[in-house]
């Protein structure tokens, strides 16, 4: 999975350079928030803004890390929500769990 | 005059072919000639609900020969209505006894069924050819 990632010392912000975020990708976005969480790094933002595509595993892979973070008193957050994918975090109810930003530099501003 | 069309593919029962279905679904759906409703959001929901079924079928498939390591699709349109068809070898789901999701708690999974059933108007499963079908079927304003 293509990523970025930028670690700023508060907040690790993953930007994630796919147009899909599904069944065949999301463990790999799993596994990557899970070596920051080994590292003691539990506040995460999921930049999204480049994902045209959610499926139910997609947002399987964002709960996952929620509890996670939640776990080790950090946070995940996300940002950048196309209309569509913001329409899936609607529809299962998900909009209410993860606090959502329109980018990434008010995200992680909500972190100071 | 109603429009008519059919496609019907075999592809692995491997999560890389869901963005290549995906997007068949997808350009069906922006194709369709009659269509009074957000046709970027019906590409969506049949990029979606292929996504799930085909999903569901690969994590439910049995070991074996090589028609059980395949999904075939089948994507119609008929009389205005879309039926899309996912069949596999594996054991199938019995939507009647599925819970709905959790809203409040935070299971990772357990909400693509929610969302298949969601979005379609129609969902069904049944036995065929030693295997299972799940059709679904959209109206189409």
């Amino acid at each position: 999975m293509n990523t970025q990632v930028e670690d700023n010392g508060v907040t690790v912000l993953i930007k994630v350079n796919e147009d899909r975020l599904d069944a065949h990708n999301s463990g790999e976005l799993k596994t990557q928030m899970l070596t920051y969480f080994d590292e003691g790094k539990n506040n995460l933002v999921i930049d999204l803004n480049a994902v045209r595509f959610v499926d139910s595993s997609g947002l399987g892979s964002l709960v996952s890390g929620f509890k996670n973070a939640s776990a080790r008193n950090g946070n995940l957050k996300l940002c950048g929500l196309q209309p569509q994918v913001r329409s899936m975090f609607e529809l299962t109810r998900l909009h209410r769990v993860f606090e959502i930003f329109p980018d990434a530099d008010e995200a992680l501003a909500s972190f100071q | 005059m109603p429009e008519n069309f059919e496609i019907d593919i075999k592809v692995p029962n491997e999560t890389r072919y869901l963005a290549l279905i995906g997007k068949i679904g997808e350009d069906i759906a922006r194709t369709i000639k009659r269509y009074n409703g957000d046709r970027s959001e019906l590409a969506y929901q049949v990029n979606l609900v292929l996504t799930e079924a085909m999903t569901n079928a690969i994590l439910h498939a049995p070991r074996g020969g090589r028609e059980s390591r395949q999904i075939h699709i089948n994507i119609s349109i008929v009389n205005n209505n879309l039926h899309i068809k996912v069949y596999d070898q594996g054991k199938g789901f019995n939507m009647d006894t599925l819970p709905p999701p959790d809203f409040n708690g935070l299971k990772e999974g357990g909400r693509g069924v929610f969302i298949i059933q969601s979005i379609m108007d129609s969902v069904s499963c049944r036995k065929e050819n030693g295997g299972h079908v799940i059709e679904m079927i959209k109206y189409l304003p």
